[in-house]
């Protein structure tokens, strides 16, 4: 075990292909225990494949490194103990009620009391009264709950959770989150991968990986940082037309629109305001320099990696 | 990103031919997922193929060379030439010699062979006296359609092959008299012979089914990713996949029996105690045939076609259909790999014959060795990762 370093995945250069693509690339991460650390990017970039990596369901190509003090490719039976995965699909028994659910996951993990376990998870999630209702049948917020609640039953030191709120309403999305900090400090190492920054930024670290390259990684406000983007924000009318005319200009890396104002950024500072120069003299804009949220700097990390990558 | 700049000339939607247009779009669908599904494409071909070339070949009502044994109580000269000729006759092929009454019965209950004669002490003497001592044929009528055909010509053919014969000149009639006796069933009624085949050939259907979607299902709803997540081993998998049907099928082997019992008046002569241990023995190891299908499959319609490949040449040529000693010896071979062949043998010599565990060593082995292949390749063909 290296309970000792503080260190619960530690990876390094994990390659996998399927049918001659490359999915992952020569991906080298670490995630300390007790945070939760996000996993960004686009789809198809090599999160679900990474985290399927990590729990043994698939073998790298290349790479090593060790799960919770194990090695990825020899102690794989030993992680599963470990290690509770929540699948991107919903993966539990859908003619099975929840308490029976439950209990099928203690009992694969040896929990003595799987009957009294599978009582306090639904208790703790807050399902009493649905206990012996069809987990095929529970709304999507329930089901994530109940998908949570039993990677969490065994008492697993490390959740990998593969986009656990796609497709769940705000409410539940935020109680989801509630839990995942309770469960961080009960000092369980949560690897969460999501599209939502709003989520992002709920994550103690982020790495952000597309096409199967990370790109980036650390606090949200180093990745910020070590963007060096800046970004100009502008509101008032025909943003449309602006944004059409702005785009592929010099210094201009990114135009996106954001509700009823477009963020305008680059990393080339005087070459972006001297592209700009034309309109901010231009009356009925309202141009203001911010901070480059987590978005912009995706979204340009993206567009970037696409150039190089694709 | 960028598709609305680069929007496509609109197109003309026509209603016109809509109901043809939409079943072509069906069709065309339907083509593309069929030649991406290769397994399914090739048992397209090679279903009937396979099957047509097995069974037209293998499969033979009017059996020949069928095995017996002889029970010799007198070495003579006539003895050896009756049994020439009725080797002659195409029909029997002597396979085993005994001297003792016991070991003939055995032969016989085990199903080792379909014929036995017996040449009774002094045989010879009381030909030449003019005696007409009795021939006993002795013929397992379990299956009435393998014994009557070579029963129906014994005595013609046998006088006629004497006549040639230097001991015995040209007796003006048969100088002994042919006794045949249909054991098991002397009336030849087909049921006797049908329902203990159906026990069999049910069981294997049903039990195929419920394991062959087992895993395929797993795949195809999603959990088997979480499953596979678990630390589960594959024995375990399996294990917790065939055991609650061993009990359905044994349910049903019970319901079979009794209804074979109560409305067909099929009788058990032999210990009903064997009988469930070898059912639940065949039932398990077609639970492990179905459960090793749905671990080379990769979803629930080449599970069943897979199942039906299996079932079909279970049903012709394991000898519930039509007698097993009339196939060629490929068709044979190929028969001994079926567990519905050696279950067969069982539960009609248990059945009808009363046999005991005595005679059906080789066919529970056989069994006890199908079911442990079978689990086997499961076992190593159980894929363990996504990769």
């Amino acid at each position: 075990m290296s309970g000792g370093n503080g260190i619960a995945i530690d990876v390094k250069g994990l390659t996998k292909s399927f049918g001659g693509r490359e999915v992952v690339h020569d991906l080298s991460m670490q995630v300390k225990r007790g945070s939760i650390y996000g996993f960004l990017g686009p789809n198809g970039s090599g999160k679900t494949t990474t985290i399927r990596i990590l729990c043994g369901l698939l073998t790298p190509d290349s790479g090593e490194g060790t799960c919770l003090g194990y090695d990825i490719r020899r102690d794989a039976e030993k992680i599963k103990r470990q290690v509770g995965y929540m699948t991107q699909r919903f993966s539990l028994y859908q003619d099975l009620s929840v308490r029976e659910n439950l209990e099928f996951v203690a009992r694969l993990y040896g929990v003595t009391d799987a009957r009294g376990a599978a009582r306090d998870m639904i208790r703790r999630l807050g399902l009493s009264g649905r206990e012996e209702q069809l987990a095929g049948e529970l709304s999507g917020g329930w089901k994530q709950r109940l998908a949570l609640g039993a990677c969490t039953l065994p008492n697993p030191q490390l959740l990998l959770l593969d986009e656990p709120t796609a497709g769940v309403d705000p409410k539940a999305r935020r109680d989801f989150w509630n839990e995942i900090h309770a469960l961080a400090a009960e000092g369980l190492t949560v690897l969460v991968s999501t599209h939502y920054m709003d989520e992002a930024e709920r994550c103690h670290e982020i790495a952000y990986i597309a096409y199967g390259y990370l790109l980036a990684h650390g606090t949200v406000e180093e990745v910020i940082a070590k963007s060096a983007l800046t970004t100009y924000t502008v509101t008032g009318e025909g943003l449309n037309e602006l944004g059409t005319a702005l785009s592929g200009k010099p210094g201009i890396d990114m135009v996106a629109p954001f509700g009823t104002s477009l963020h305008v950024s680059g990393r080339d500072v005087p070459a972006l305001e001297a592209s700009i120069a034309p309109w901010r003299e231009k009356g009925g804009l309202h141009w203001q320099k911010s901070q480059p949220s987590l978005e912009d700097v995706f979204i340009e990390l993206m567009g970037r990696s696409k150039d190089n990558f694709q | 990103m960028s598709a609305v700049d680069h929007a496509s000339p609109r197109r003309e939607i026509r209603e016109r031919f809509g109901f043809l247009r939409r079943s072509y779009a069906m069709l065309v669908k339907e083509f593309i997922q069929l030649k991406r599904d290769r397994v399914s494409f090739a048992m397209i071909v090679m279903l009937p193929v396979m099957q047509l070339m097995l069974f037209g070949y293998a499969i033979n009502t009017t059996p020949r060379h069928l095995p017996s044994a002889v029970l010799l109580q007198e070495d003579s000269d006539l003895a050896r030439s009756i049994l020439k000729a009725l080797e002659n006759t195409a029909y029997f092929r002597f396979l085993y010699e005994v001297h003792d009454v016991d070991d003939f019965d055995n032969l016989l209950k085990s199903g080792k062979v379909l014929f036995g004669v017996e040449i009774p002490r002094g045989f010879e003497r009381a030909v030449r006296r003019g005696d007409r001592p009795a021939l006993l044929v002795a013929a397992d009528a379990t299956d009435p359609v393998a014994a009557s055909a070579a029963l129906g010509s014994l005595g013609m053919v046998v006088q006629t092959a004497l006549k040639h014969d230097l001991y015995i000149g040209d007796p003006p009639e048969m100088p002994f008299e042919i006794r045949a006796h249909a054991r098991y069933n002397p009336a030849a009624v087909s049921s006797l012979n049908i329902v203990p085949g159906l026990v069999g050939t049910i069981l294997t259907m049903t039990m195929l089914i419920f394991t062959a979607l087992s895993v395929t299902r797993e795949v195809e709803r999603g959990t088997m990713e979480s499953l596979l997540s678990m630390p589960i081993k594959p024995v375990e998998v399996m294990l917790g996949k065939i055991i609650p049907y061993v009990l359905v099928g044994f349910v049903q082997a019970f319901l079979i029996i009794s209804i074979g019992v109560g409305l067909f008046g099929v009788p058990v002569l032999g210990n009903l105690v064997l009988l469930a241990l070898l059912s639940t023995l065949f039932i398990t190891t077609n639970l492990s045939i179905g459960y090793t299908i749905s671990t080379l499959v990769q979803n629930q319609l080449q599970a069943m076609q897979m199942s039906m490949m299996f079932f079909l040449p279970s049903i012709l040529l394991s000898g519930f259909m039509f007698p097993f000693a009339g196939m060629p010896a490929w068709a044979q071979y190929l028969g001994e790999g079926l567990p519905l062949t050696h279950y067969l043998r069982i539960v009609r010599a248990i059945m009808l014959k009363g046999a005991t565990m005595q005679n059906l060593h080789f066919d529970t082995l056989a069994l006890a060795a199908l079911m442990l292949l079978a689990m086997t390749i499961a076992v190593t063909r159980f894929r363990r990762t996504l990769d």
